[in-house]
């Protein structure tokens, strides 16, 4: 269905708007809660019966990934009606049916560099939540330095057979697949990394979460001894993989960035400040130092909001506007890190317990939200990394010769 | 609210850049400063006349579509590339503004069209003390028989060293400090008891110092109802503060240029000093603050064009961002240089003497962030 014209697209809108009124349960049009977050896989979990719902519902119509090709189960949506439909959700503030590294990041990957049997048997079970996806790109020897993996992959006639280890895997014990980079030629450091694709229920194949600083364990260990793949599971060329490996990297940056790493639902730092140190008689904060610096604070995300607008404007308008992957990871980071700083600032006290009764649940949350924002500048590309990324590409400043 | 130029826009600022790039290098303000011209400049004023550049805001009939203050931005992006002195931001953006906000149908009549020929030229007499504080004016006005005596001094006063009128801001009522009792008056910069008393500033633009003597000016000379001047200027100096910022945008982005020129053309040990990556790393978190500066610019003209109500707060969200940034831009350019960056020669100095001033006029960063904060309740 292509809608060439505003009344066409206004059409879409009304038919958009009664099919999420008549299909969108009211529970999905409440704030998004922690444990409610749907990643779909084999062995999905709802705690909200609604929630299983509202994903089927939108899966058929290929509406998780909208955008996406009908032939392989997206929505076939133009960019102009997938914005109609990202705004009849947020004007009934309808919740994201479906959380998905496979949504987010492995799937545009396939649909760029994948073939037609691999989109046709790997990119309806993405859309439909049914297989959970996981990547294993880090490994212990290979952080930032990425291409420097050693994880081994050797051909063997009829199959591929793993040998070596991934860390910093999200959720790889909770997911079903992976997408993975292993070294198919030791020659070479980046022409020698291949891009393949295997079940995490294959014999070899183990991981093991690592609990964080926050107490949480979203980061495994993952181990694989002789792991047995099929060869048609490999995607793009063998040793082609880098290629693949750095524009999902891209896709990576952008939806962390796009997220901001995801609206916390906490109070903002200047309430927390207002209330625990209080105002003057006009309303200004006490303490000045501090309120200079939530201004400035303030001030950077409005400036990273309008600049993420800015270049999806100048995008749909057809100007070049860069690798601007980088620079919005990079500010991204800084602004959550910054932002979580200055709410445990303001809390005092009140924002350094653990657990247990005598603090304020979302007091609690936040204290483990800033621990958790320490990965930010080191997750999908260091800060640094992502520096490096901008003084080269788009800069155009040389390496050592 | 629009990131994306019109297609008239866009062809106004090729013409601006080409404009300063090709007749109001950095050399020629080199060569106004060597021949003691301290910022004047007849001949570009009237180039900037024959242009049409004084006029971008202003309607050729009432009602007529125009630049908007998002062209006159790119004007004066333009010109702060190359670190122009020019009447433009005085007379084109402040004094057009203030006739459209606030003045009289007789005024608007009599004045606009000669701004937009560049027949005119304006100051904002505005600062009394070394700090920006709108509200704190204490030169008087008092009525007399058939209008009003001003009596006070103006101090740091952009362009009154060589415009034709001063928009002179002076109490009517209450006290220094106060919001209401200000009022807006046009005082003819020859007028008796005015004295001008030229100041050589640092970036080489000038400035004046302004007193003024029992100066009598008719009722006429009132732009906008008495005591309530500041429903005015509050307005124009957004919109001041905004088309500054668009300026100290085109000084960072040229001195960043220029810098990035250097590191990859300067060896040190063999090597260009751009593959370090102490400085590549600071090069890119230029390129990250010119990025973020530059959306908030175009947002802030925007609002401007389409009469947004968060006006204030975008152009205090512009002021500041703009000033960190041509602050950081222009030490790091004489930094890099090294001791290139400290000779009279070179252009990264002009390019720090330049941001110093432009930080400070219309609100510093700090000022901005007082107020954003204010704005936001904390």
């Amino acid at each position: 269905m292509a809608y060439d014209n505003a009344e066409q697209l206004e059409e879409f809108r009304l038919e958009t708007r009664k099919w999420l009124e008549a299909n969108c349960p009211p529970s999905m049009r409440t704030p998004m809660v922690d444990d409610e977050v749907v990643w779909g896989g084999r062995n999905a979990t709802f705690k909200n019966p609604d929630s299983k719902l509202w994903l089927d519902r939108m899966a058929e119509k290929g509406w998780t990934a909208p955008e996406w090709p009908k032939e392989y189960g997206g929505g076939g949506l133009s960019r102009a009606e997938a914005r109609v439909l990202e705004q009849e959700m947020r004007r009934i503030k309808a919740r994201a049916p479906l959380f998905s590294f496979g949504l987010w990041m492995f799937g545009p990957a396939l649909l760029e560099f994948g073939n037609h049997e691999q989109k046709l048997r790997f990119i309806p079970d993405i859309v439909k939540g049914k297989i959970r996806w996981c990547q294993g790109y880090s490994e212990p020897g290979a952080g930032s330095d990425l291409a420097g993996l050693q994880t081994r992959c050797e051909d063997k006639g009829d199959h591929y057979l793993i040998n070596g280890q991934k860390v910093w895997t999200s959720y790889a014990d909770k997911a079903d697949w992976i997408f993975c980079l292993v070294r198919t030629d030791t020659s070479t450091k980046h022409e020698g990394i291949s891009f393949i694709l295997f079940d995490m229920k294959s014999p070899g194949v183990e991981a093991r979460p690592i609990q964080l600083i926050s107490g949480e364990s979203p980061f495994c260990e993952t181990f694989f001894t002789d792991v047995k793949v099929p060869k048609d599971q490999l995607v793009g060329r063998l040793n082609g993989g880098w290629e693949i490996a750095k524009r999902l990297l891209q896709f990576e940056r952008s939806s962390i960035s796009s997220s901001g790493f995801g609206g916390t639902g906490s109070l903002s730092p200047e309430e927390y400040a207002k209330q625990l140190i209080g105002t003057d008689e006009s309303g200004r904060l006490l303490d000045g130092d501090l309120r200079g610096r939530l201004a400035d604070h303030r001030m950077y995300a409005k400036a990273f909001a309008l600049t993420v607008q800015r270049q999806t404007e100048q995008a749909k308008a057809g100007q070049a506007v860069g690798h601007t992957a980088s620079i919005l990871k990079y500010g991204a980071a800084k602004m959550n890190q910054d932002r979580h700083e200055l709410l445990i600032e303001a809390l005092g006290t009140e924002g350094l317990g653990w657990a247990g009764e005598g603090f304020d649940k979302g007091a609690l949350r936040v204290t483990r939200q800033w621990l958790r924002s320490k990965g930010n500048s080191i997750e999908g590309g260091t800060s640094e990394i992502n520096l490096n990324v901008i003084a080269k590409r788009v800069l155009g400043l040389k390496d050592h010769q | 609210m629009s990131f994306v130029l019109t297609e008239d826009q866009e062809m106004l600022r090729e013409t601006a850049m080409a404009f300063a790039r090709d007749e109001l290098s950095v050399n020629h303000l080199r060569a106004l400063r060597d021949a003691g011209a301290n910022g004047k400049d007849a001949k570009t004023r009237q180039k900037l006349a024959e242009l049409g550049f004084f006029g971008v805001i202003i309607p050729d009939e009432p009602g007529a579509e125009t630049f908007g203050l998002t062209g006159l931005g790119q004007i004066l992006e333009a010109q702060g590339r190359t670190l122009a002195a020019t009447p433009l931001l005085q007379t084109a953006l402040i004094a057009a503004s203030a006739f459209q906000l606030g003045g009289s149908p007789a005024q608007q009549a009599e004045w606009l069209p000669k701004i937009a020929a560049g027949e005119v030229t304006f100051a904002l007499a505005l600062d009394e003390s070394a700090h920006f504080s709108p509200y704190s004016v204490s030169t008087e006005a008092e009525r007399n028989g058939q209008g009003y005596t001003i009596n006070g001094m103006k101090k740091y006063v952009p362009d009154a060293h060589h415009a034709d009128m001063l928009i002179v801001v002076a109490r009517t009522f209450g006290s220094s400090g106060d919001r209401h009792g200000l009022s807006l008056f046009l005082v003819p910069a020859n007028a008796k008891g005015v004295t001008i008393s030229e100041l050589k500033t640092v970036d080489s633009h000038g400035a004046a110092h302004v007193t003024f003597d029992d100066v009598m000016v008719v009722e006429s000379a009132l732009i906008g109802p008495a005591d309530q001047g500041a429903d005015i200027l509050d307005p124009v100096l957004d919109r001041a503060a905004i088309g500054l910022a668009a300026e100290m945008l085109g000084s960072a982005q040229a001195a960043f240029d220029m810098t990035l020129e250097y590191l990859n053309n300067r060896k040190q040990f063999g090597q260009l000093i751009g593959s370090f990556q102490s400085l590549q790393h600071r090069a890119a978190k230029m390129f990250v603050e010119l990025e973020m500066t530059r959306s908030c610019v175009a947002a802030a003209l925007s609002a401007a064009d389409d009469g947004k109500t968060d006006l204030a707060e975008l152009a205090s969200l512009a002021k500041a961002k703009a000033g960190e940034l041509v602050h950081l831009v222009s030490n790091e350019c004489v930094q890099m240089h090294g001791g290139i960056g400290m000779t009279d020669a070179a252009e990264p100095g002009f390019y720090m003497k330049r941001a110093r001033v432009q930080e400070a006029l219309y609100g510093s960063a700090s000022w901005h962030r007082d107020r954003y904060a204010r704005l936001a309740g904390f």
